[in-house]
């Protein structure tokens, strides 16, 4: 490997801030799966009988189910999901009269992560849900919210609160069986947010949700559940980070977003989970499902930047169910060391009409596996679909890899689909050019990587947007705008 | 039938076969070609969506060399008033000077029938012919081959600008029903030289002929070539049209493929980027109706760095017409920083016209830039109540639109008359469809 | 202003040039000639600071520094500018930017104050017009999805704004039609100044019937083997280089 190369390498990595430890009293249960298990999760958040039964019911399923283990592009030794610990909460976590009655320790951990929960240091324009570990600790701007009729509460909570309204909703796009981590998710979800956005409002702030994983051998199992009315519109952003340890931990999200007619939920990611040593020891498993469906004149947008994770396999689809309803998914995937990234999308269309575009942007250095997997799907009755992608790789480095699988396929006779794909590398010649224009090595690859990922960046709400250029590494000055 | 073919191919040899040995040797290599492999059936990747009984079952003689008294006139509808345009017009596949006007051309430019040519025996034939439209090919160039004799031959030498356009008329007069002409072009450009060329492919309507036409260009270092083809044969005729083109670095080549006629018509255009900074341009308009099948395969080999290639097919296809687009683009380990664009757009006028699309990108090097799209559409409702709603009738809106997406290709034509004469060709065909 | 003695460089386990020896001065065009392989581009790269490339011998002094102590951006900041053969795209970034952030760092290294965006367009304007082309072309992306030829005019436009001491063309011409060559040698021609100074490397003649040189240089087998006025282009046009690289081997 040439020195320019190793240059470029150093470049992208850079160290990983967020892996210190948050020294807790925390309630554990028992390593291991079973019935009782569930049973003991449920009974722990004061669960209605049917949703006991919703997650006994999944769990059943689960065990006949087997793990997609080769699935994709990636390689990972088999996981025991008897050696897990399925819920793991700090103690003394009540409902609070007032933010400042957080653990101070907790509240010193969210802002070490840039995450400030007491009331005088609050982001402006954004409410933000804390999950730590298995439960939520803070929710902040709950009440200005509650007066536009906004919920956006721990789902544990709105399973007490607004149970009808879960009822309705749980399961309905990503389905209890729909694949081997999904019903996992379902059996032993402990926490996530819900949001329900009532018809015709306009939410007036991003909602944001910030997970943490913080004990050993856990695993976190996160339940998402977004629920924009008629004519509604809500943006919401979700960030993530867990501590450097050597052995693996297991992070199986499920993420509904319901989007009835004339709706738009945009949907943005951070994430940035421990991603394991430069020998690959250690690091998040991110097994993700996230979907969203529709209605008529609907949208649903995801936009995502992943940067950490030993593996991530996430695949945030749109159903177009409705007519002119549209899908977005805008994805910047970093891998780097030894990580693996198996990313993309599916966009189903069902309705007339329907629109999808895909932006995927997959950066691979180190020795790392970057793969894109898309779908689009158009079924018969969906015609004058529209669907563009395109999908680019960069390779910096020549240890790295990079993957596209795109599927398309089109029931209809009309419609249009578009596909775009390149592969550039960041090489010699590259930095030369911009090095001949005067401009220094670091400069110029900051320039490249950014003017790279523009596309992406710009879906993105402007905090996430910095925070996203500080996770690679290089600023993004002159790339946005 | 092939037998109907080998048997032309005798008689042709028994009647005074070509003077020198290396053509005589090229005609029987194209003779035994053929005789081996025949023609390409549907179990062929490369014919699989085509409707080729017809055509490989039916038995064509070669057509006669009598001009049958063919007039000015039955050529002039196909003509293009290009100023200083030198016009070379065959009739069944043979050089016809009376109806010819070959003009003045600069020193250093070369514009005869490839007949006279060979005659004269140009160097550049011998160096050229038959080397990139190799008779191992597929059947029809092999066929082709078989029959070498007539068609263009221009050649252009080093750093010399040929100026206005050639033009090469290649009409089948129909007379004889089921007749089979089989003409053969070579285009030489030299090194730092420009040409631009016309071929053209016509006949009357209710013509039942079969032309199997094969065109050879040779681009060299820093040339230029601008190239169209505009076939307008009978809508009950047979044509398949190969075009070679060989690249040398920094060249530069625009090709145009129109089609409007044939009942059966297939344009296989293949490109060579054999050198570093190439930029090649395709562009393509097929217009199908009642059941014609029109065929456009293109392939291009990418095999240096830094080459650009840009592709655009258009499609308009009513009643139940057919049409197949197969644009394969091959990029080499070696080929680094190529830069490919492929774009086919198919309207459908019609719920039984029909469209098959395949884009076949076959990339061996890591740092490229390839992208394709496939647009399959109807008449955009939503568009033709925004004419109405401008106060344009329906009929009249959708033809205007039909002729937008047509002109998409036709205003690159650099050549006006050429332009303004394929417009006309478009709008009277949507005049035809008796709603306008 | 450059001095070139005894040239000797190397790509991997390659020997390309063996020992160049050229002095250009102030206000002087040289042409740079030769087949395919001669070590033409290599030349132009070495002189840049392509990485790429081992220099395993000789010596460059520009304006009396050592060059090829120097890294590829204080060359340029120097004032040494190389015109690619095959420009980079950067996509996602514009022209506007790229070269207003070229444009800083070297008054930076000056010690020339930083120019805001607004003075730079002022800037900018007037250098458009030496390409004939409009202001829209600083918001497209660097070279991206330019033709060719775009690319190239590009190429020009940050030469005149960069207003280098030295610049050198690295096959500049190659592919252009006749419009696009008449605009980037008319280009390069109202940018001659009797301060500074251009090496054009050519693989054809034509480029020289427009930017006409004080001296031609052919190099075969990584040597100049003959030097000449501009008349010496156009025999090798003629003749072709066969006759030069065989003396080159005879000798």
């Amino acid at each position: 490997m040439s020195t320019s190369e190793t240059t470029v390498e150093s470049l992208v990595g850079g160290e990983y801030k967020y892996g210190f430890v948050t020294d807790i009293d925390t309630e554990v249960i028992p390593k291991g799966l079973s019935e009782d298990v569930v049973r003991l999760i449920s009974a722990k958040k004061g669960e209605p009988a049917w949703m006991t039964e919703w997650r006994l019911d999944a769990y059943r399923r689960w065990l006949k189910m087997e793990e997609p283990h080769h699935w994709g592009n990636l390689s990972y030794p088999p996981v025991d999901y008897q050696d897990i610990i399925y819920y793991a909460a700090p103690k003394n976590v009540k409902p609070l009269a007032s933010l400042d009655e957080v653990d101070p320790e907790l509240i010193k951990t969210y802002e070490k992560l840039g995450i400030p929960l007491r009331e005088q240091k609050l982001l402006a324009g954004v409410a933000v849900d804390a999950i730590f570990d298995s439960v939520s600790v803070a929710t902040t701007f709950k009440e200005s919210l509650a007066k536009e009729g906004i919920i956006f509460c721990p789902i544990s909570e709105a399973l007490r609160e607004h149970p009808e309204l879960v009822r309705q909703y749980l399961g309905s796009v990503v389905p209890v069986n729909d694949n081997f981590f999904a019903a996992l998710n379902s059996a032993v979800f402990s926490d996530g947010s819900f949001v329900y956005i009532p018809k015709g409002v306009r939410c007036p702030m991003e909602l944001s949700t910030y997970f943490r994983i913080n004990t050993a051998n856990s695993g976190q199992f996160e339940r998402t559940l977004i629920v924009a009315d008629e004519g509604a519109y809500v943006s919401y952003l979700e960030g993530c980070t867990a501590p450097k340890r050597d052995t693996n931990q297991l992070h199986a999200a499920v993420v509904e977003l319901v989007a009835l007619k004339g709706a738009t939920i945009k949907y943005s990611t951070v994430q940035n989970w421990y991603a394991g040593d430069a020998e690959g020891k250690g690091g998040i498993y991110n097994f993700v499902t996230k979907r969203g469906k529709a209605s008529e004149d609907a949208k649903i947008s995801w936009t995502q930047v992943e940067t950490g994770s030993a593996i991530t396999w996430k695949y945030p689809s749109v159903i177009l169910q409705g007519d002119r309803s549209v899908g977005e998914f805008y994805s910047v995937a970093v891998v780097n060391g030894r990580q693996q990234a198996d990313t993309g999308t599916k966009m189903i269309h069902v309705g007339k009409d329907t629109r999808s575009t895909i932006v995927s942007k997959g950066i691979s250095a180190g020795q790392g596996n970057n793969s894109y997997r898309g779908l689009v799907k158009v079924l018969p009755r969906a015609t004058n679909a529209r669907n563009y992608t395109q999908c680019d790789s960069m390779l910096i480095g020549s240890r790295c890899g990079a993957h596209t699988f795109p599927y398309i396929e089109n029931q209809t006779s009309t419609g249009r689909i578009e596909h775009e794909a390149s592969t550039s590398k960041i090489g010699e010649d590259q930095i030369f050019y911009l090095k001949q224009r005067g401009l220094n090595t670091e400069n110029a690859i900051s320039m490249i990587v950014n003017g790279f990922c523009k596309e992406v960046f710009k879906e993105l709400p402007m905090e996430f947007a910095v925070e996203a250029q500080k996770l690679l590494g290089v600023s993004l000055e002159g790339s946005v705008g | 039938m092939t037998t109907t073919y080998l048997k032309d191919i005798e008689t042709v040899a028994r009647n005074g076969g070509a003077k020198a040995p290396w053509l005589e040797a090229l005609r029987r290599q194209g003779a035994e070609r053929f005789a081996a492999t025949g023609f390409p059936t549907t179990r062929d990747e490369d014919w699989r969506f085509n409707t080729l009984a017809p055509l490989t079952q039916a038995e064509f003689q070669l057509a006669p060399a009598d001009l049958g008294g063919v007039t000015a006139a039955d050529v002039a509808p196909f003509l293009y008033a290009i100023p200083g345009v030198r016009t070379l017009v065959f009739v069944n596949g043979r050089y016809a000077p009376a109806l010819s006007s070959p003009g003045e051309v600069p020193a250093g430019v070369t514009v005869r029938n490839l007949a006279a040519a060979l005659g004269a025996q140009h160097p550049a034939l011998e160096a050229h012919l038959g080397r990139y439209a190799e008779p191992g090919k597929g059947g029809f160039t092999a066929l082709n081959t078989a029959f070498v004799k007539d068609g263009l031959f221009v050649h252009v030498e080093k750093n010399v600008d040929a100026g206005a356009p050639i033009h090469a008329v290649f009409l089948s007069d129909g007379k004889v029903g089921n007749a089979a002409s089989h003409p053969r072009s070579l285009i030489v450009v030299e090194r730092g030289a420009r040409v631009a060329v016309l071929e053209s492919y016509v006949g009357p309507a209710g013509g039942t002929y079969f032309t199997n036409a094969v065109t050879e260009a040779v681009v060299g270092d820093n040339a230029h070539l601008e190239h169209l083809k505009i076939q307008r044969e009978s809508e009950l005729a047979s044509h398949v049209g190969t075009t070679h083109i060989h690249q040398g670095r920094d060249s530069r080549v625009t090709s145009f493929a129109i089609s409007l006629g044939a009942a059966f018509g297939r344009n296989n255009l293949d490109i060579n980027l054999d050198g570093e900074n190439i930029e090649s341009q395709m562009l393509g308009l097929y217009m199908g109706r009642g059941r014609q099948e029109l065929d456009n395969h293109t392939n291009l080999l990418h095999a240096h760095p830094n080459c650009g290639t840009r592709e655009v097919y258009k499609g308009i296809l009513d009643d139940r017409a057919h049409g197949i687009f197969n644009g394969k683009i091959y990029v080499t380990p070696l080929a680094q920083k190529t830069d490919a664009k492929q774009t086919n757009r198919a309207l459908l006028l019609s719920d039984t016209a029909r469209i098959d699309t395949k884009p076949q990108l076959e990339i061996f090097a890591d740092d490229v830039k390839c992208t394709h799209g496939a647009t399959v559409g109807n008449l955009d409702q939503l568009a033709g109540f925004y004419l109405q709603s401008r106060g344009i009738g329906g009929a009249l809106g959708r033809k205007i639109l039909v002729y937008a997406f047509a002109a998409e290709i036709l205003e690159e034509i650099p050549y006006e008359s050429v332009r303004q004469g394929l417009e006309a060709l478009v709008m009277a065909r949507l005049d035809e469809r008796g709603e306008g | 202003m450059l001095e070139i003695k005894n040239l000797q460089a190397k790509a991997g386990e390659k020997q390309i040039l063996n020992g160049i020896s050229l002095t250009v001065n102030a206000g002087e065009v040289h042409a740079i000639m030769g087949p395919n392989g001669s070590g033409k581009s290599t030349l132009a790269q070495v002189l840049a600071g392509h990485p790429a490339y081992e220099v395993t011998g000789g010596e460059v002094r520009f304006e009396g520094q050592d060059l090829l102590d120097m890294e590829p951006e204080e060359r340029a900041q120097a004032g040494v500018f190389l015109a690619f053969q095959y420009p980079v795209e950067i996509a996602g970034v514009s022209n506007a930017y790229f070269l207003r952030a070229a444009y800083n760092e070297i008054q930076k290294a000056r010690g020339k104050e930083e120019m805001d965006p607004i003075d730079f367009l002022d800037l900018v304007e007037e250098k458009l017009k030496l390409v004939e082309w409009g202001p829209e072309i600083m918001s497209r992306a660097v070279n991206h999805g330019f033709s060719g030829g775009e690319k190239k005019r590009n190429e020009i436009l940050q030469m005149a704004v960069l207003e280098p001491k030295l610049a050198i063309l690295d096959e500049t011409d190659s592919g252009l039609d006749i419009d696009a060559l008449r605009i980037v040698a008319n280009g390069v021609n109202k940018l001659r100044r009797p301060d500074n100074a251009t090496i054009v490397v050519t693989h054809y003649q034509r480029l020289l019937n427009y930017i006409v040189p004080d001296h031609v240089h052919v190099l075969a087998g990584g040597r100049i083997v003959k030097s000449g006025g501009k008349e010496l282009a156009l025999e090798l046009e003629a003749k072709g280089y066969e006759w030069l690289t065989e003396e080159a081997v005879t000798a």
